[in-house]
């Protein structure tokens, strides 16, 4: 019987396959782009080792500090904006409201919606002239209001924030509840029966219950917005004058607009080092309370 | 899983909390959230039947005066839409078969079989959950060209299939846990070889866990865009979310062609996710809480 399920042909053809691809294109390429984030390098020939200049110039160069400025943005938007209404949906759904099977399965139809095409819708609703957005702003006698929305700095990077707040709610409600509905149902019908209101039963037993998943729900949407690409890429193109831009848009220009791979694959490790080092912050913070 | 399937469960109530105007109000209140989730998706649709002068001349809200069907046509003849619908349902369907033969296999072994270098081989392939594809897409890039793969379909497929690996072997291992063993003792007394187990007793017994792979698979590949703009430039292998960035640039000012591309980009998704929506969800759930 053992011999059958620890026999090693059988063992090397279920795994090695696998174990292939997944080292040759995902595992060596990371340590490759650190290795690359070491050189300057223009894709010709070999390229010069330089040590950690590409690091320390990246440090100094205010377009790559304006990027993580604006995806620090992008984060912080999804926590304070996004969250909130999804923790608020999934509350008011997880409290047996009616319909609520019907309401969740529309709310969250964006998420399953490809960015491009959410990119694609959004700078429709955004145009200047016939968009959705401006016609409704007329309709209602807001004429004056109406505007190039992304095409202007002081609104451009605002109105990017706002496809992936609406796409991504949904998701985040998803979430949370399944986790407000794991809360147990006994406890809630003990608050209940001690008069606890049901906004104090939410804040004081719903949401420390639900701490697992709403970290969960932190790391996704701090990570999304620092791996944000597509709906940048498509929606603004990290323009005008770079108010939208950020690393992932930064780190392919820079790679496959004007060559210089070094320099990209420094900005793609930084990349990498910024979500493993969120995620571990957010882990222990949750861990220590 | 079946924690997720609890979580999914309506619970009964002994008896509802707020008032009869405070439910009135919470029914405003998510009404109007449904409106500004699906409302754009609508316009969407109503401006792909329209033509310039309707949508120009400021009525681009309302209902089409008549549906012209007419851009649908357009966009896939004149727009390759068609094409770039083949090639995504290509990619996809291939990135979905390979990655649940691959990853039920290397699943099944890591979690069922006795051998030293499980543990190690899991936790190996489970660091690839933690990593962005910007890491990779340079390096792939250069290897790509090096194999002369890139304006291929393998130039997706393959990454494509590593990429989803990682989670594809967490969901498959945590269900093949669950199975007793006498389920393969049994199989193997009556004289089945492992792939013969394998096959026909283990893997009908996740079929949910391969269609909540099946479905993650999906939608990774169906809506990529990083690697499919990167490694495709010729028209003839490109997907849909790529073709779509060029045919916007094409049709930049007919709405209504574009329209209709982002709607048929759009519709396979949303008609699976309204078949199985619970199913969706579930696997969203599990996918999110295991990874």
């Amino acid at each position: 019987m053992n011999s059958v399920f620890s026999n090693k042909g059988t063992i090397a053809v279920f795994v090695l396959p696998t174990l292939i691809l997944f080292c040759g294109i995902v595992l060596i390429p990371i340590f490759v782009s650190s290795y690359y984030s070491l050189l300057d390098w223009n894709g010709v020939g070999r390229g010069t080792f330089i040590g950690l200049d590409n690091y320390v110039e990246m440090f100094k160069d205010t377009r790559v500090l304006n990027s993580i400025k604006n995806s620090l943005l992008f984060a912080g938007a999804s926590v304070f904006i996004q969250l909130p209404i999804s923790l608020v949906l999934a509350l008011i759904l997880a409290s047996n409201a009616k319909g609520e099977g019907f309401y969740r399965t529309v709310y969250f139809i964006p998420v399953l919606i490809s960015t491009v095409v959410i990119a694609q819708l959004w700078s429709k609703i955004y145009n200047a002239d016939y968009g959705l957005l401006n016609v409704l702003l007329q309709n209602i006698g807001l004429a004056h209001w109406a505007q190039d929305w992304l095409g202007q700095k002081h609104t451009a990077l605002a109105a990017s924030f706002i496809p992936t707040l609406w796409q991504y709610v949904g998701y985040h409600m998803l979430l949370m509840y399944a986790g407000a509905k794991s809360v147990s149902q006994d406890v809630l019908e003990a608050a209940r029966m001690d008069g606890a209101s049901r906004l104090r039963t939410a804040w004081s037993i719903m949401i420390p219950l639900m701490k697992p998943i709403l970290k969960v729900s932190l790391v996704f949407s701090v990570i999304g917005a620092f791996k944000v690409f597509d709906l940048i890429y498509v929606l603004t193109g990290g323009g005008p004058f770079y108010t939208t831009e950020v690393p992932s848009t930064l780190m392919y220009a820079t790679i496959f607009d004007t060559f210089r791979y070094g320099y990209g694959s420094a900005i793609s490790v930084f990349i990498i080092v910024e979500c493993l080092v969120c995620t571990i912050l957010i882990n222990s913070l949750f861990k220590t309370e | 899983m079946s924690t997720v399937e609890v979580m999914l469960q309506k619970k009964p109530k002994p008896r509802s909390i707020s008032g009869p105007i405070g439910k009135v109000f919470l029914q405003a209140f998510l009404i109007l959230v449904a409106i500004v989730q699906i409302y754009p998706l609508i316009w969407l649709a109503l401006f792909s039947l329209k033509d310039n002068s309707e949508i120009f001349s400021g009525d681009v809200a309302g209902l089409p005066k008549a549906f012209l069907w007419s851009n649908y046509t357009k966009a896939m003849s004149d727009g390759h839409v068609l094409t770039y619908f083949m090639n995504s349902v290509l990619v996809t369907a291939a990135s979905i078969v390979l990655v649940l033969i691959l990853s039920s296999m290397t699943g099944y072994a890591i979690t069922r079989m006795n051998w030293k270098l499980s543990g190690l081989t899991m936790t190996i392939i489970l660091l690839g959950m933690m990593v962005p594809i910007h890491a990779a897409l340079l390096p792939l890039f250069i290897i790509l060209k090096n194999l002369s793969l890139l304006n291929s379909y393998w130039s997706l497929i393959i990454p494509y299939v590593a990429f989803g690996i990682p989670m594809a072997v967490f969901i498959l291992g945590s269900f093949f846990k669950g199975i007793p063993r006498e389920m393969e003792e049994s199989a193997v007394i009556d004289g089945c070889g492992i792939y013969r187990t394998f096959f026909s007793i283990i893997l009908p017994l996740v079929t949910p866990a391969i269609s909540t792979v099946a479905i993650f698979t999906f939608l990774s590949c169906w809506n990529e865009l990083m690697f499919a703009v990167t490694f495709i430039n010729n028209t003839a292998y490109q997907t849909l979310t790529v073709g779509m960035m060029s045919m916007v640039g094409t049709y930049i000012t007919q709405w209504g062609i574009i329209g209709a591309g982002l709607m048929i980009t759009t519709v396979p998704t949303v008609i699976i996710y309204l078949l199985l929506n619970k199913q969706v969800q579930k696997s969203m759930i599990a996918g999110a809480i295991k990874g």
